[in-house]
C-alpha cells in the first residue's frame, strides 16, 4: 500500500520536497503536468512516511496515509 | 502519523512555484483547525500577493486598502469582539506603506494578530527594492545591489521590540524545523488574542523565487543563510502567559 497520496494536479515543481526528503525517496518525473510544471514522484520502497514533504510543500500536494 | 492538508485551505492558489505564501496559508489553516476557530476566524488580507488567499482559504475574509489591513482588522475586532481577527500582509504593507498603522496598532496594543510575510522585495509589482531589502541585494530597482550607505535595511520586529505588546516573534518558512517553529509561533499569537492579551505579530521570512531570480531551492537557501543574518529568528516578546 502506498504511504503517500499525491495530488499531482497541484504540484508546481518547486523541488522543496526533493530537497528535504531525508531518504531521497522523491524525484522529478520529467513529465510536464497540465499546468506546465515538471512534477514529482515518490519511491514507496524508500519512503518512511515521516511527513517532511507534507510540511514543506507550498501547494499541499501530499497526504500521508499511515 | 496521518497528515492531510486542512479542509479550510481548499485549493492551490495562483502563487508562483516555491512561494512562501502557500506555506503560511496552510499553517494558518492548520492552526485554526487545532484551535477550533475555523467558523469564527475573520481574516483581513492586504493588496498584493497575499490577496490571493481570498481564493485559497475558507475563512470569512476582507480585503483591505493597501497597507491598511491592521486598522481594518481592529475595526472588525471592535464590531465582533468574540471573533479572533487575523491581519495577513506582506512586508511592503506592514513596514512600508502601512508602517504608521503597524506602529500605532502596537502602541495601542490592539487585540489583533498580525502575520507579516517578509520576502525582502516588493513581490507583486515586479521585485523592486523594499525597506527590507538586504544590503547589496540585487532587485529590479537596484541592479547593482542595494547601497547600504544610501539606504538602510529596516527590521520591523526590532522596531516593535520595545513596545508593550503581547507577542512578537519571527520564523522562517524554510525546512521542516522552520515550518514547525512558524506554526508554533502562529498558534501562540492566536492564543494570546483569544486570551485577550493584546497585539501579537509574527513575521515569517519567505522565499520569493520569481523576484530573487533564483530557483526555489536556492531562494530557500538565500532566506536561510542571508536573510537570517539581518533578521534574527526567535520569540522576542511573550507576555500574558497561560491564563
Amino acid at each position: 500500500m502506498s504511504k503517500v497520496k499525491l495530488n499531482i494536479a497541484r504540484c508546481k515543481g518547486c523541488g522543496y520536497c526533493v530537497d528535504e526528503c531525508p531518504k531521497q525517496a522523491i524525484s522529478f518525473t520529467g513529465r510536464i503536468s497540465e499546468k506546465g510544471y515538471d512534477t514529482i514522484q515518490v519511491d514507496d520502497e524508500k519512503c518512511i512516511a515521516c511527513g517532511s514533504c507534507y510540511r514543506v510543500c507550498p501547494d499541499s500536494v501530499f497526504e500521508i496515509l499511515v | 502519523m496521518k497528515l492531510k492538508a486542512p479542509e479550510c485551505v481548499f485549493s492551490s492558489a495562483g502563487f508562483c512555484p516555491g512561494c512562501g505564501h502557500g506555506l503560511a496559508s496552510r499553517l494558518v489553516g492548520e492552526t485554526a483547525e487545532e484551535l477550533n476557530i475555523v467558523e469564527k476566524l475573520v481574516t483581513v488580507v492586504d493588496v498584493a500577493c497575499c490577496s490571493f488567499n481570498i481564493d485559497y482559504w475558507n475563512f470569512d475574509t476582507i480585503m483591505a486598502a493597501h497597507g491598511r489591513d491592521i486598522p481594518t482588522a481592529v475595526g472588525v475586532k471592535h464590531v465582533r469582539p468574540g471573533c479572533p481577527v487575523l491581519a495577513y500582509m506582506g512586508d511592503g504593507a506592514a513596514y512600508s506603506i502601512g508602517m504608521a498603522e503597524t506602529i500605532h496598532a502596537a502602541l495601542r496594543n490592539d487585540p489583533v494578530t498580525v502575520i507579516v510575510i517578509n520576502n525582502s522585495v516588493f513581490g507583486m509589482t515586479g521585485g523592486q527594492m523594499a525597506p527590507t531589502t538586504l544590503p547589496g541585494e540585487r532587485t529590479a530597482t537596484s541592479p547593482k545591489g542595494k547601497d547600504p550607505a544610501r539606504y538602510g535595511t529596516l527590521s520591523g520586529v526590532e522596531l516593535l521590540k520595545g513596545m508593550d505588546i503581547a507577542y512578537l516573534a519571527r520564523a522562517e518558512l524554510v525546512g521542516v524545523g522552520g515550518m514547525a517553529k512558524a506554526k508554533r509561533y502562529i498558534k501562540k499569537a492566536l492564543e494570546h488574542q483569544l486570551n485577550g492579551d493584546g497585539f501579537s505579530l509574527v513575521e515569517l521570512l519567505s522565499p520569493c523565487p520569481t523576484n530573487l531570480n533564483l530557483p526555489p531551492v536556492k531562494a530557500k537557501q538565500f532566506v536561510h543563510e542571508e536573510m537570517t543574518k539581518y533578521f534574527p529568528l526567535g520569540e522576542f516578546i511573550d507576555k500574558g502567559g497561560d491564563k
